[in-house]
């Protein structure tokens, strides 16, 4: 594994305008904080985990990295040149190495194309000259890698089941061999026989390909299966980011505690007798988020200290970083 | 344990047959139509309604504009509909065939209905993907130009341009194009906001494929089931307007004639017991209506995806 | 007698495509005070099943068969008779309460009229009953949050304002249609909790869908295993986790990833899930099944006995599949 940065992200925010009802056109909108100060280094062939709860900002973090949605400031530097500052034209070079792969298997194939046009279009898009049989040639190998006939190029995306089509959104993402995919939630709409398949799937081919991952969900049992390490999210900002044993096995922060305790564990004996950690309460909104740390207002642990002052990002023991005043 | 067996994978992976076509959604959907009988009779009495107002000049005796002098004035008694004197649909008050005036009355009819459909089809689509697709702004901006448009009462400018520029089939074409495209704009526009957040366009762009070709390859081709659903009912809705225009005496000029102009001579005329004279164009008009309604409606049960 | 008892239960859809059967001869019985978890992937036919024992068919689906409640047979009841039955014993939660609630009515008329109508108290009566009933799902100051409308909660306090809302009429039977798969683990985990309390305050039964192995797990004393529309394996929960004895249960339960284990690999069930549109021949599990022999893909296995409360449906002997 070559031990080399190809990914710096620095402290990236990204802000959404919210209008309320009742707002006139020239009210100022109020800022949502989807990421805030978020960054992490990711080295070539590493697997980083993002897990957090809905509206954690996980997907808006992604989509900031590709560009999807645009930052408020930070630095998403690729291979020495930040993206950020990247025009639309540099930017197309980039779009090459780095693909991603969506949630919805279904929904993310154009229903009115065939799955061999559907593979085949970042190689068009990219490289319009290719001759046709070289295309259809690169359609075929890359099929055949993640697990589908390629007699199916002719058919449609309706036809297959979702594993199915998680697959054939696999291969599009891969037909340019990339060298980073975003996975946002590969995994959450299948059913578990089917889940295993592609996590396999997608480690069968991070090791073949070189690949580095960035793998987003909310079942932490697959984020740690397959990430080396994790990044916790909690509205916005990050929580705690470790290896992904340490998380597992020692988690600094109340908030990470609470989430690897509600986790149910498959086995009757251990589950009946876990002792839980609920959390109280309901996620505060990001619009008005609470002041000092994110967490305070539903931690166990809180005092004053927690509503004046922000914990600090910082590193506690070798790689594991917590945000966190009385972390453990 | 079970283990993963790659070979095995692939065996079950095609439990679909192994032909090489799929099935795409849009043969899916020419199957659901032909389900539908009453969408199918239909497009086969238009089909055969469009076919007679084409080969059915090479039937006629007379022709649409010759004044059947005999006929002239005695309409009633002489200008009946009957195979010997030639004319089958009988003549009118000025002695003319009324076979051919309805041949020619549904050309001009159907006409503009297609054309006025397809101006509207084009212009709506067009204008309303790259408003939705782009929006922000450009969006704003090009909706409130639809608003304006929209809020000048149609009937009222289409007779004003008549009136003012003088009737003719021109101008009745540029007064219906200019407004229904409005309303196919608005309704392409809702439907590609609703695309637009689908992951597969969300994926195109992440893999940097150009803005024109979304809306070409990944919007507009999604679009085209509402927007044929929305063509078939505007076909009719534009006739009906045509129609509406010809019965006020606006529309077409004689002696070119359409189906709203002879339903209004054929009215104008019913005390004299020529009711002939009305019944022939009002069941082609009618008949044709319906048919345009049944198709759409097929094709909306059949394009819809809620079945899957 | 049991409390609830299903036997033969067959569901059939009409499609354009022909007649599919998405349940098929579905037996089991559930003792009052106890918790069943159906477990199945998506097409297994865990909801209609239950959606068919209570009515809620779509209008082109058929049950037959029989369900007996408190020894009366309720499948296929005319809706009057269903209706009164459902108001009063039976209630039912779905996997996203927004389809059971209506957006544009507050959740203390909607939960008063329940009342009203069905035990006719009167409205104040039935607004302060609805108010200790939200407090005991542990709505914080339910009091002025009853006035609130269904979208002005969070996801979690929407399955809550649901269950309250299903408790309304003492129910013996909860269905609970996979409650917790719209929610964030934290979340879930409240959720469930608040069941297993609920349960023990109410001492009703509860019929559990999910898909999720670690909820039944700690939430259920019996499970029953349904792939392809039929039953594969029944028993008490604990026992079965440690003695599955079908290969799709066993399957099943090596394919979840767990968080206490910490091998690099999933094991995973091969192939694709069935397409509910054949009719299926022999056991629809089959096709993926690692130790399928020529009788599995012609012949349906029969639901046998294994020991006390323990059921299987499977060629296969015992012995071959350990």
């Amino acid at each position: 594994m070559s031990e080399h940065k190809i990914l710096q992200v620095q402290n990236l925010k990204v802000n959404f305008d919210v209008s309320s009802e009742g707002d006139m056109p020239w009210t100022k909108a109020k800022k949502l904080q989807a990421v805030n100060n978020v960054s992490f280094d990711l080295n070539s062939g590493e697997t980083l985990g993002i897990v957090g709860e809905s509206g954690c900002g996980k997907s808006t973090l992604a989509r900031a990295i590709v560009k999807m949605v645009p930052a408020d400031s930070g630095k998403v530097i690729w291979f020495g040149n930040d993206l950020l500052t990247l025009n639309k034209s540099e930017m197309r070079q980039h779009r090459k190495q780095i693909q991603m792969i969506f949630q919805d298997p279904l929904a993310s194939l154009n229903p009115r194309m065939n799955i061999g046009e559907i593979i085949a279009e970042p190689l068009r898009t990219h490289y319009p000259k290719t001759p046709e049989s070289d295309v259809k040639e690169r359609v075929k190998d890359v099929m055949n890698k993640v697990g589908l006939l390629d007699n199916l190029v002719n058919r449609y995306p309706h036809e297959f089941s979702g594993g199915q089509c998680q697959r054939i959104g696999i291969a599009r993402a891969l037909i340019l061999k990339p060298k980073l995919i975003i996975c946002d939630e590969p995994v959450s709409a299948l059913d578990v026989s089917i889940q295993a398949q592609v996590v396999n799937l997608l480690m069968d081919l991070q090791e073949e390909m070189d690949l580095t991952l960035i793998f987003i969900a909310h079942d932490l049992s697959i984020v740690k299966h397959i990430s080396t390490k994790i990044m916790v999210l909690y509205l916005g900002n990050m929580v705690e980011l470790a290896n992904s044993n340490d998380i597992y096995t020692k988690p600094r922060h109340p908030y990470t505690q609470a989430l690897i305790s509600a986790v149910p564990i498959p086995d009757p004996s251990i589950e009946k007798s876990k002792k839980l950690i609920l959390i109280e309460g309901d996620l505060p909104s990001p619009v008005d988020p609470p002041s000092g740390c994110v967490f305070r207002t539903r931690c166990q642990k809180a005092q004053d200290i927690c509503a004046i002052e922000k914990p600090e990002f910082k590193e506690v023991s070798n790689n594991h970083e917590v945000a966190c005043h009385f972390h453990d | 344990m079970i283990a993963i067996n790659k070979n095995k994978i692939k065996e079950m992976a095609d439990n679909l047959s192994d032909s090489g076509t799929g099935r795409s959604l849009w043969k899916d959907a020419r199957i659901r139509f032909m389900q539908n009988k009453a969408a199918t009779v239909s497009l086969f009495i238009l089909a055969a309604i469009v076919l007679f107002s084409f080969i059915g000049p090479y039937f006629a005796v007379w022709s649409y504009e010759k004044i059947d002098w005999n006929a002239m004035g005695s309409a009633a008694r002489v200008g009946m509909p009957s195979i010997e004197s030639g004319h089958f649909f009988g003549t009118d008050d000025l002695g003319r065939d009324l076979y051919s005036r309805v041949i020619q009355g549904t050309q001009i009819s159907l006409m503009v209905g297609f054309l006025g459909a397809t101006v509207a089809v084009f212009v709506g689509t067009l204008y309303g993907a790259t408003s939705g697709y782009l929006g922000g702004k450009t969006d704003q901006i090009m909706m409130r130009i639809v608003d304006i448009l929209m809020s000048i009462p149609y009937m009222f400018v289409l007779i004003l341009l008549l009136v003012v520029f003088g009737r003719s089939i021109g101008m009745l074409f540029i007064g219906i194009g200019l407004l229904s495209w409005l309303d196919m704009s608005r309704i392409v526009r809702g439907q590609t906001l609703n695309l637009k957040n689908k992951e597969f366009i969300e994926a195109a762009r992440v893999t940097g494929v150009s803005d024109f070709k979304i809306i070409t390859r990944h919007i507009v081709p999604n679009l085209l089931g509402i927007v044929a659903v929305y063509a078939t009912l505007l076909v009719p809705g534009i006739i009906l307007a045509e129609s509406f225009i010809s019965f006020l005496g606006l529309g077409v000029q004689e002696p070119s004639t359409s189906w709203g102009a002879l339903i209004k001579e054929g009215a104008g005329t019913i005390r004299y017991d020529t009711e002939w004279q009305l019944l022939f164009p009002l069941a082609f008009f009618v008949v044709s209506l319906f048919c345009f309604y049944f198709i759409g409606d097929g094709l909306r049960d059949a394009l819809d995806p809620k079945d899957r | 007698m049991s409390f609830l008892e299903v036997n033969n239960l067959k569901v059939e859809f009409d499609t354009a495509d022909g007649v599919v059967s998405a349940v098929n001869n579905v037996s089991f019985s559930l003792d009052e005070g106890k918790i069943l978890a159906i477990v199945g992937e998506s097409g297994s036919g865990k909801s209609q099943t239950v959606f068919a024992m209570n009515g809620l068919l779509d209008h082109n689906g058929r049950a037959s068969g029989s369900v007996k409640f408190e020894g009366k047979e309720i499948l296929n009841l005319p809706s009057r008779e269903l209706n009164l039955i459902r108001a009063q014993k039976i209630a039912m939660i779905f996997q996203d309460p927004m389809t059971s609630l209506n957006p544009y009515v507050r959740v203390s008329e909607q939960m008063a009229e329940v009342l009203v109508h069905h035990q006719g108290v009167s409205k104040s009566d039935a607004i302060q009953q609805s108010i200790n009933m939200l407090d005991a799902v542990k709505i914080p100051d339910a009091k002025n949050r009853i006035r609130m409308y269904p979208h002005e909660f969070s996801g979690g306090m929407r399955q809550r304002v649901m269950i309250a809302m299903s408790l309304l009429c003492h129910p013996k039977l909860l269905i609970a249609d996979e409650p917790t798969t719209a929610l964030d683990v934290t979340v879930q985990a409240q959720i469930m909790q608040l069941l297993a309390d609920i349960q023990k305050e109410f001492g009703m039964s509860i019929i559990l869908i999910t898909h999720d192995l670690g909820v039944v797990a700690g939430n259920s004393d019996e499970m029953l295993v349904m792939y392809g529309g039929e039953v594969m394996e029944i028993g008490k929960t604990e026992h079965l986790y440690s003695n599955a004895t079908h290969p799709y249960t066993q399957g099943l339960m090596s394919a979840v990833p767990r968080l206490d284990d910490s091998a690099d690999r999933l094991v995973t069930i091969p192939g694709n899930p069935p397409n509910m549109m054949l009719t299926p021949v022999g056991c629809p599990f089959s096709p993926r099944c690692k130790f399928a022999n020529t009788t599995c893909s012609s012949q349906t296995p029969i639901l046998t006995k294994v020991n006390n409360d323990h059921y299987r449906a499977c060629h296969v002997a015992i012995e071959d599949t350990l």
